[in-house]
């Protein structure tokens, strides 16, 4: 609840500071983030082909609450030492920033998985990939709908 | 104050496929947020995480603001001998922890 006395000192700051409200509202925002998501993934895979399947994305459909969002990853894999799986990226297309988290497993992992809680600011595709030691790129995507952003909701207001 | 829970079976088969959970107190301060005047709050996160069975790192972590306050992970490890496993965690603002747990192998 924002009382009286906050609600005045946010009025006061928005006047005194307009270039940072202005710098907050990019226009050119999506198409930024659509370009570093790009980036991001490209220094990962290089020019390598990223196929679909192998890698289990799993993620619930519906977020309440974008701050804290379980997450699971797991791919298909052997993990021998001649067969596994060498790292597992995770990223998303609509966060300030596009890197989520990269694990690098071995054979001593016993199984390609992993889990943990993401923040997430919209609605969005959140995509894994698994980068094999033979160099190969498989990939999954899930699409999930935010209903409380992560991020900016208490930043702002 | 850095505090971190592991959670690490204390004894297992030889071979068997062991679930590691791990959980370190922390704000993950993604550096995007402001205060009610407008500046920014700087950025404050744990950036890596590693995993050492007996001194041989069997996995590593790197984090991005885009992980939730209270990093948790979950992940797996073959139980192959007798030790210790250590977790290390390091961050920003100097930030570093340090958490051990020992396991049996029959």
């Amino acid at each position: 609840m924002t009382t009286r006395r906050e609600f005045l000192v946010l009025a006061g700051a928005a006047v005194a500071a307009p270039a940072v409200v202005e710098a907050q509202i990019d226009p050119n925002q999506a198409e930024k983030r659509k370009a570093a998501f790009a980036e991001a993934l490209h220094r990962v895979v290089g020019d390598a082909r990223v196929r679909r399947g192998r890698v289990k994305l799993q993620l619930p459909p519906l977020i309440d609450n974008g701050n804290s969002v379980p997450l699971s990853v797991s791919v298909e894999s052997p993990m021998t030492p001649a067969d596994h799986v060498k790292a597992i990226h995770v990223f998303t297309e609509k966060n300030p920033l596009p890197d989520v988290i990269s694990v690098h497993l071995g054979p001593r992992s016993g199984r390609a998985y992993l889990a943990t809680r993401i923040r997430l600011a919209d609605s969005q595709t959140v995509l894994a990939i698994a980068q094999m030691s033979d160099g190969s790129f498989w990939s999954d995507g899930a699409e999930v709908v935010v209903t409380l952003s992560a991020c900016l909701e208490e930043g702002l207001i | 104050m850095a505090r971190v829970v592991v959670n690490v079976p204390a004894s297992a088969k030889r071979g068997e496929l062991i679930e590691i959970k791990t959980l370190a107190a922390h704000t993950m301060e993604t550096g995007f947020r402001r205060t009610q005047l407008g500046e920014l709050i700087p950025r404050d996160i744990i950036r890596s995480f590693v995993c050492a069975y007996n001194g041989e790192e069997i996995f590593r972590a790197g984090l991005h603001p885009a992980i939730a306050a209270n990093p948790l992970l979950v992940f797996t490890a073959v139980a192959t001998e007798s030790g210790t496993i250590t977790f290390t965690w390091s961050g920003d603002n100097g930030y570093s922890a340090t958490q051990s747990a020992a396991i049996t192998v029959v």
